[in-house]
């Protein structure tokens, strides 16, 4: 008698808890992977593909499914770092394939250039810019909107001419920043 | 409301938190009133002298301007235009050095003065009350005038606000050491300030005005309370002197007791902030019609010989102020400190002000003070190594700080880079008032610190902004390519469609179309038919039909198939008994076909095939190897062009002209055939 009433309380408890867990999992239903959106909404959006991916997104997808956290080249150092912070993962230093090179001192981002006169107007740019950032037609000179360049570089390799290049920014009051070894302290004493 | 109006008629006051009591050093030009200058040469005026947009250019290189012309102008509210502060020819419109502590350069303005001073056409308003609200705004934004405190905010957008405005706050408490340039304009020009203060009221309608002014300007009191003296409705609020008093959220605090929120406007609490300055440049431009084309500067600082505020028209370079107020170059030391290679000059005040680092730059709206100090006086400014060491935690910074911020933390939190800390921290309620830096025993530039960290952050919103376009413009860039291929695929597909119908059409109208094509287009629909039939014979009524129909037909087949025969039988006339045999065949089948109404087509089709080539067969054993391929062939197609005919129950027209059809390329390869067993035959021989 006693074992019955062990096994039916048991199993009532049973019971009660798999309709909870059963009804939770219907009602906090979770669509699709949240991770994703969120590294996505970490990486630079630059959609350049140097980390083998064809855009930011394909590589956020493949970060959460466990793809290395180092080939972002443009996001570099701080965006590896925010990575591992919401993964829970160590901190890897920028994949060497994947780094930029650095060998330009101006610390300014780059953005394409094109040299209007050399270009013969092949739209090979235009088809590579992940960002439609590139203004032309078949036959008529191109050109970059500088503002909606993200330096990505994509465009550089098409161009039968070499007529592309990278070129900084140029610095202007608006993102002009300050820089404090330039400035000494005023104060009156 | 009553309440606060009753503690100001009483004389008190509120107080904010912290604050300080640097020297003051005013007297160095309180004393003198303000000097008209000479004509400079030259005046370079930067397209973009507040916060906001720069204009379009109305002028080009050149062009004669007058005085007062406007230069620029634009739709946008943001924008606001400049003017020609003197007649003049554009000499060159280019990059140049301008007032911004980066040193940068920026679009300016060349005017080469004539010294003639002509006017252009103006128009004096003798009663500003019958003016209305917006003709009078208008007159604002076409005069060019921006907040003369510092910022520069376009004020025509300032002044066009709802009603409902408690307080018009007149900002003349001038707090920062050195500065006596607003003390001086209500000295000399009260009336025309309270003229000013007037067409504000006109326009906010405020329930009260406050002017507040610090008490170490005794001279200006007397001359504001002299020219109010009639207007009950405004209230000359004289405050203790304490450095930063004239930031405007610290006015609105000492006068109502009011505190803004963070990130919200002192017009969302129904107050509304104006320098005493810009009241002068209201009252000039409705009244007088003189858009801002001047101001008055503080030439002030121990370097100088003769100190003192002076009339300045904009785009006045620093240099011929400098000159003007005998600026006493420390060349001596120059040589012999390489690290001070220039004496420096300071645009703004003391504590607030940026050394520029070109004495070329012009005067803007917003320029009020240039310093020019002595070694003596302060040597930190010619000092450029940082004296800086560690904090040691004294707390004086946040004592002193007006917007009750924590300095150290902020400072500790702009070196590691820590924005999201810097946030918690309300950064952006920082004034940059420089008076942690001032207390700051060990010498950190605390403010500099914020500076550049205020800066970085909002680089990384623009950056995260752009990010967020790029995501977009990609999103938007891929579903456009899908799209695209999507439109290729329907577009092919149709264009198919169009080339089938075209080519049904032309056999319809003449049988044009190349046969092959129409042959297999023909054998497809036999097919549909076929299953279709299927379908449909089942019912009993239409069998009957269905007979009728096949009888009308087989006549009509028949006598194609004996006009094709012919022509084979003319054509290949060696082979006569071949070609009747074959009638012969066709016929059977026809007539097989005829009769096998139910069974289904191409089991009937089939037969008939295998009908023909066993005859077929029998005739190949007495005929030469070359004539055999040419009849089993010939028979396939004939089989093939039968079945279509008698499986499409309905259009014979279109039956006939298809087997017309099959009947030329059968002609054709016949043709061909005959070629090749002819030469087959010559060379055999």
């Amino acid at each position: 008698m006693n074992i019955l009433i062990a096994i039916l309380v048991l199993g009532a408890i049973a019971a009660l808890f798999g309709a909870l867990l059963g009804y939770a999992s219907i009602r906090f239903h979770v669509d699709g992977d949240p991770i994703v959106e969120q590294l996505d909404a970490l990486l630079p959006q630059t959609q350049c593909g140097q980390c083998g991916y064809p855009g930011c997104k394909p590589y956020a997808e493949a970060v959460a499914n466990g793809e290395a956290i180092n080939k972002c080249a443009p996001g570099g150092e701080d965006t590896i770092k925010k990575i591992a912070d919401l993964l829970g993962v160590d901190v890897q230093p920028v994949d060497e394939n994947h780094e930029q090179d650095d060998s330009s001192q101006s610390n300014r981002p780059k953005v394409a250039f094109i040299i209007e006169e050399d270009c013969i107007g092949c739209t090979k740019c235009i088809q590579a810019c992940p960002v439609d950032a590139i203004l032309g037609a078949a036959k008529q000179m191109h050109t970059i909107i500088i503002d909606e360049c993200t330096g990505c570089d994509l465009c550089v390799a098409p161009c039968p001419v070499d007529c592309i290049e990278m070129r900084p920014t140029p610095e202007t009051i608006q993102n002009w920043q300050w820089d404090l070894n330039k400035i000494a302290v005023k104060q009156i004493d | 409301m009553d309440s606060i109006i009753e503690r100001i008629n009483q004389g008190k006051f509120w107080h904010f938190h912290g604050g300080i009591h640097p020297p003051e050093q005013k007297a160095i030009t309180s004393a003198k009133p303000i000097k008209q200058l000479a004509l400079p040469k030259q005046l370079i005026l930067p397209l973009q002298q507040h916060i906001g947009r720069q204009g379009d250019l109305l002028v080009k290189v050149g062009d004669k301007v007058l005085k007062g012309q406007a230069l620029t102008q634009s739709a946008n509210p943001m924008a606001v235009p400049v003017h020609a502060p003197t007649s003049g020819t554009i000499t060159a419109i280019k990059k140049s050095v301008i007032a911004h502590p980066s040193g940068l350069s920026e679009l300016c303005l060349f005017i080469d003065v004539d010294g003639e001073d002509t006017w252009k056409k103006r128009e004096i308003c003798q009663d500003f009350s019958k003016l209305n609200n917006q003709e009078i705004i208008k007159k604002i934004a076409e005069a060019g005038i921006a907040g003369m405190g510092g910022a520069g905010f376009p004020t025509h957008i300032k002044v066009n606000t709802k009603p409902g405005i408690d307080f018009l706050i007149i900002n003349a408490a001038e707090c920062e050491p050195y500065i006596t340039a607003d003390d001086l304009l209500m000295r000399e020009q009260s009336e025309a300030i309270v003229d000013g203060i007037k067409i504000l009221d006109q326009l906010l309608t405020p329930t009260f005005i406050l002017i507040g002014i610090e008490d170490n300007k005794p001279q200006a009191i007397k001359a504001l309370q002299q020219a109010t003296k009639h207007n009950a409705k405004i209230k000359v609020c004289v405050l203790p002197t304490k450095y930063p008093t004239g930031g405007e959220k610290q006015l609105i605090k000492i006068l109502t007791g009011k505190e803004v929120n963070s990130g919200t406007l002192p017009i969302n609490s129904g107050i509304v902030v104006q320098n005493v300055a810009t009241c002068f440049a209201i009252s000039d431009a409705v009244i007088n019609d003189i858009p801002l084309i001047r101001r008055v500067v503080t030439l002030t600082g121990n370097a100088l010989s003769k100190p003192q505020n002076f009339w300045v028209l904009l785009g006045t370079q620093v240099s011929y102020l400098l000159y003007q107020a005998g600026f006493v170059s420390e060349v001596s030391e120059k040589k012999s400190t390489p690290n001070s290679a220039q004496p420096p000059v300071i645009m703004g005040g003391p504590l607030m002000g940026f050394s520029i680092l070109n004495e070329q730059v012009p005067i803007i709206k917003t320029s009020n003070c240039i310093l020019a100090p002595s070694k003596v006086e302060m040597p930190s400014a010619f000092d450029h190594n940082s004296n800086e060491v560690e904090c040691i935690r004294c707390g004086q910074c946040a004592d002193v700080c007006p917007s009750q911020l924590l300095p150290q933390e902020l400072q500790w939190s702009a070196k590691a880079k820590d924005h999201q800390q810097l946030a918690q921290l309300n950064l952006f309620d920082c004034i940059d008032c420089g008076a942690c830096a001032y207390v700051c025993p060990s010498q950190i530039p605390l403010v500099q610190y914020y500076r550049v960290a205020k800066a970085e952050i909002r680089q990384q919103q623009q950056l995260d902004i752009k990010a967020e376009k790029a995501k977009a413009r990609f999103e938007a860039r891929k579903f456009r390519l899908e799209q695209e291929k999507i439109a290729r695929q329907v577009k092919h597909e149709k264009a198919a469609a169009a080339r089938k119908a075209t080519m049904n059409k032309k056999s319809a109208d003449g049988g044009t179309a190349s046969s092959a094509v129409a042959a297999a287009l023909a054998r497809v629909k036999a097919k549909k038919a076929a299953k279709n039939k299927n379908t449909e014979f089942p019912v009993i009524g239409s069998e009957k039909q269905n007979d009728n129909d096949q009888a009308e037909i087989s006549p009509v087949k028949a006598a194609i198939a004996r006009a094709k025969a012919k022509r084979l039988a003319r054509e290949t006339n060696a082979e006569s008994s071949v070609t009747t045999k074959k009638e012969v065949i066709q016929k059977q089948s026809v007539t097989n076909d005829s009769t096998q109404n139910n069974i289904i087509d191409d089991k009937k089709a089939r037969i008939a095939i295998a009908i023909a080539k066993a005859k077929a067969k029998k005739v190949q054993a007495n005929k030469s190897s070359t004539e055999k391929s040419e009849f089993s062939t010939e028979i396939k197609q004939e089989k093939t062009g039968e079945k279509v005919q008698n499986t499409t129950t309905a259009a014979e027209e279109k039956k006939a002209r298809i087997a017309a059809a099959v009947a030329k390329a059968k002609l054709k390869r016949i043709d061909k055939a005959q070629q090749a067993s002819t030469t087959n035959s010559k060379e055999s021989t």
